[in-house]
């Protein structure tokens, strides 16, 4: 056996696929964590049909999982992937596109028949008829070795056919140098109640490593030494979790039980799944009838006192509008997280987009702005559902948290904070009976108090009737709504004196401003380096807070000749900041339900620059 | 953790056991309903009511949805949310499942709660949460001036049926039995007795109660209810339910109802062939009676059944949760959200 060779790389992005019910998922998930616990920076990409068994081998079936980590930072899960792996004919063919010329492909060469090859529509084995040359290709028949190795076992042929992605994996781990241990671990809890699950999945998995160590098919083994990041404690999370813990640690902040409401929703029912486990941390799930049943308990919950929280994707957020105009009216602290999905209507439940913008910011009936807040990268989620509660408690208000499928359902590491270093939250509470009237405001704030049933004294009525001011009595005073809505679009507006300044990244002035919200952070800052390393006159401003503005938007984009919006919908942002100033504003709008890759927004910046040079 | 809301209940709970009246639960609101409406009888009942139970205002929250009943809650000195249309029940269940401490009654109607709501009615009742759901029926949309609704009579001409209904109507009692309730009651604006008697049967079901309330609306519906009020003709067609009793009716308490296999009939008692024993023998913890009883009301020649339909007993959902909390507790300790943070598979980077 010659000894393998060891190649150090800074960077390497892996794409794993088959069929839905192969357990692709399952495999990226478990090499992604194993990475991030070497200390490597990772980002990951699960990308998935939305069918839950879909029809075996064909191209709608497919399932992928990218995993992209490195020794440096990593910002995105890779705009092209450097080895494929795949599991049958449909997952070549789907996924193909998304592999770097020179790049390799790990076949299981069982799953290419006759049969397979003609529901991905190939008249010919693309692995020997020559289509593939530009690619390393392995053929490795990783069915027949996972059968033998689990062939004393006499386990039934559809089990031995499940575990032969952990060959896969197997084999991923001894390339890329990492350890089986964290995988075994997690066969063993996973299976706890099926000890010959946890035999089968952890002889394959090894069978995998071993296969890598003995044939002489690989010569290569490569390592990716640590990334360097800040000092701490981390763990691996996705986005949806991270909402969730973020949800947690304000209610720990605020001392207030956590209610969510929610109705289950593609891709947002992890958030709920998540805080349903959480019953002896003060928190409270109610699976509702509907979206708008979720949102209306919610309102409710916090009517009563609770932070008070309800997470859906695009289609629930529209059934939510005309709820959230009555907390706005009521004026109540509320979370509405909406993890955005393509859209319209049921669109594309799987795939990611930023579309709902413009429906966050005016989906309402009348003048009812709300904060909005959006997410940058699955470990931000956290932080960003800890501000949306915060603000949503303290300047008694609704907030609309903007996550997506992109980062709801994409890992990263997430360093760990102390729940005590975090901002306390401190709710408005009216102290004297005498004096309270359910709309008096606090004077710099313009909040009113938040009385809680139970309480003598504080008796009040509320709802979506016009108040009038201060005493809180319907009132249909013409003159009185007019001052009432402004009143609570001001409150909105005072935000801005406690949202921290918009800060860019790179040339301080200059010719172009790339900006972005959400989820495109991290392709856009990619993007943006790449050209700040190239000389180009740029900078980044990433946009955190959708309603009220940063203060100092528009005096930071005067600083630019022209402006740059990338986005994952037709120019929503753009719109806004269309409506904002007088600078030549330059689009680059996908909806694909695909993120951006970040060489798509370089090139869109070397064109835009040579355009105003 | 002790939340805020325990340390504030806390702070401010001294003893208030004193003994209420009908006017501790007034509010300053003067009731705007119209002149004659019968919704002044029940607003008027229900302080009464809260006032013998004597439930402190406080600890008391009225939730409405959208229509003229849901204006209730203004006029009604207790913590109160007048909602948008439809969505009181599913308000109020928030708001119990938050806060079990609290006493919460939903005031709906017939569009309210059957039309735009329907989903969230009966979803509260096979959850069997305990709130205390009030239907005022009115058999219209009154706020938006005369439009049929999902229990206006078939053939009823209204301002959006010139030329009668079309649609059948809902009878809301067997609905809500179906719907899997626990508490089921009907009752009427013009008996002021048997409302309050309905009302405290609610009060003290632990659950879902559900009444039905029939109210006259005399501007666009006037004497829809006339034949189950008008002290005239009213015992021959209104059948009160008791618990234990026969179901007798008529002026002179001489019809009954027997059960012809599943189908109920009337039998007269003065005819020399029927006796009080063939009477069904009302029984309010018998679901499969009660929804047989419930569809005399679809029958025009049947005398229409007030009172408990249904009363059984089955544990909470806010109960079942807190039962759930309990354990969670107990098997796994309270939670300490930095260990949860901190779980898992972490590394640490110097």
């Amino acid at each position: 056996m010659t000894p393998k060779k060891i190649e150090k790389v800074n960077d390497v992005t892996i794409r794993f696929a088959g069929d839905s019910g192969d357990g692709i998922q399952i495999t990226g998930t478990q090499f992604a964590n194993t990475t991030a616990i070497l200390g490597n920076d990772v980002s990951t990409l699960p990308d998935y049909p939305a069918e839950i068994r879909a029809p075996q081998g064909t191209l709608g079936g497919v399932s992928g999982f990218q995993i992209h980590f490195g020794s440096t930072e990593i910002n995105t899960p890779g705009d092209m992937c450097d080895v494929l792996v795949v599991m049958n004919p449909a997952a070549l063919k789907a996924n193909l596109q998304y592999l770097e010329k020179g790049g390799s492909i790990i076949a299981n060469s069982d799953g290419f028949n006759e049969r397979s090859l003609a529901l991905a529509e190939y008249s010919s084995n693309p692995l020997r008829d020559g289509s593939l040359s530009h690619y390393h290709v392995y053929e490795i028949n990783i069915t027949k070795l996972t059968e033998q190795a689990l062939c004393d076992l006499n386990l039934p042929p559809k089990v031995i056919e499940r575990s032969k992605n952990f060959f896969a994996l197997g084999l991923m781990f001894w390339m890329y140098n990492r350890p089986l241990e964290p995988t075994l671990k997690w066969i063993r809890e996973k299976f706890s109640k099926k000890p010959e699950l946890i035999e089968a999945n952890s002889r394959v998995l090894k069978a995998g490593w071993n296969f890598g160590e003995t044939t002489e098919v690989f010569k290569v083994r490569y390592e990716v030494a640590p990334a360097r990041v800040a000092p701490g404690k981390y763990r691996n999370i996705t986005g949806n979790q991270a909402t969730a813990f973020g949800l947690m640690a304000a209610a720990h902040r605020a001392q207030l039980e956590l209610f969510l409401a929610s109705y289950p929703i593609t891709p947002a029912s992890d958030i709920l799944h998540e805080l349903s486990n959480y019953k002896n941390y003060n928190v409270k799930t109610f699976q509702c009838e509907d979206e708008i049943a979720a949102i209306t308990a919610a309102i409710g919950a916090s009517f009563g006192g609770a932070l008070a929280v309800t997470s859906t994707s695009g289609p629930g957020f529209s059934l939510k509008a005309e709820a959230l105009g009555l907390a706005v009216m009521t004026e109540l602290p509320l979370v509405v997280i909406n993890v955005q999905r393509g859209g319209p209507s049921t669109g594309l439940p799987t795939k990611t987009e930023q579309a709902d913008l413009l429906q966050a910011l005016y989906g309402r009936n009348g003048e009812a702005s709300v904060p909005v807040i959006a997410a940058l990268s699955p470990s931000d989620c956290f932080s960003a559902a800890f501000e949306a509660c915060k603000i949503a408690i303290e300047a008694m208000t609704p907030v609309i948290l903007l996550t997506d499928g992109y980062i709801g359902n994409g890992s990263e590491p997430w360093l760990i904070p102390d729940i005590h270093s975090l901002p306390t939250i401190e709710p408005y509470y009216p102290d004297d009976p005498k004096k309270f009237k359910p709309y008096m405001r606090n004077e710099t704030t313009l909040v009113r108090p938040w009385a809680i049933p139970g309480i003598p004294g504080f008796e009040h009525r509320i709802g979506g009737l016009e108040k009038k001011e201060n005493t809180g009595e319907i009132s249909y005073d013409p003159v009185n709504h007019e001052r009432m809505t402004r009143l609570r679009t001001e409150k909105i507006m005072r935000l801005q004196d406690r949202i921290p300044l918009a800060t860019a990244e790179g040339h301080t002035q200059g010719d172009l401003l790339v900006i972005g919200w959400g989820s495109t952070f991290g392709a856009i800052r990619t993007a943006v380096q790449k050209q700040l390393d190239k000389g180009k006159s740029v900078a980044h401003l990433h946009l955190r807070y959708l309603n009220p503005f940063p203060k100092n938007f528009s005096k930071l984009i005067s600083q630019y000749k022209a402006i740059l919006v990338p986005e994952l919908n037709l120019g929503q942002l753009a719109q806004l900041i269309r409506a904002r100033c007088r600078l030549p504003i330059y689009q680059l709008n996908k909806v694909q339900g695909l993120p951006f890759r970040s060489v798509e927004i370089e090139q869109k910046i070397e064109e835009v620059l040579r355009g105003i040079a | 953790m002790v939340t805020r809301v325990q340390t504030l209940l806390n702070t401010f709970s001294f003893a208030q056991n004193k003994p209420y009246t009908p006017k501790d639960y007034r509010s300053k609101e003067e009731p705007r309903w119209c002149p004659g409406c019968g919704n002044y009888s029940i607003l008027t009942q229900v302080q009464k009511v809260l006032a013998d139970l004597s439930v402190p205002p406080y600890r008391l929250a009225f939730v409405s949805g959208i229509g003229c009943s849901s204006r209730f809650p203004y006029y009604i000195n207790t913590y109160g949310f007048h909602g948008i249309h439809g969505r009181a029940i599913a308000i109020a269940s928030g708001l119990k499942i938050a806060r079990p401490d609290i006493t919460v009654w939903v005031i709906t109607g017939d569009g309210d709660g059957l039309s735009i709501g329907g989903n969230h009615f009966i979803h509260a009742l096979r959850r069997n949460i305990d709130i205390n759901i009030l239907l005022f029926n009115n058999q219209i949309y009154a706020l938006t001036k005369g439009q049929y609704s999902p229990t206006s009579e078939h053939g009823a001409i209204t301002k959006s049926s010139p030329d009668g209904v079309i649609d059948y109507p809902f009878n809301p009692v067997a609905l809500a039995i179906g719907a899997n309730s626990t508490f089921v009651a009907r009752t009427i604006d013009r008996d002021p007795r048997h409302l309050q008697n309905m009302l405290k049967r609610a009060a003290m079901h632990k659950g879902t109660s559900f009444i039905e309330i029939y109210q006259n609306c005399n501007v666009f519906n006037d004497g829809v209810f006339d034949r189950f009020s008008n002290k005239e003709i009213r015992d021959d067609y209104a059948l009160f339910l008791e618990h234990g009793k026969p179901l007798i009716f008529g002026k002179n308490r001489n019809k009954a109802i027997r059960l012809n296999g599943y189908i109920p009939e009337i039998i007269s008692l003065d005819d020399g062939k029927h006796s009080t024993s063939d009477a069904v023998i009302y029984n309010e913890q018998d679901t499969t009676l009660a929804f047989l009883i419930a569809t005399l009301s679809n029958h025009p020649n049947m005398p229409r059944p007030f009172g408990v339909f249904l009363d059984i007993t089955r544990t909470t959902y806010e109960t079942e949760l807190l039962e759930q909390i309990e354990s969670a507790i107990t098997k796994n300790g309270k939670g300490d959200v930095n260990e949860l943070f901190n779980s898992g598979d972490t590394w640490i980077i110097q």
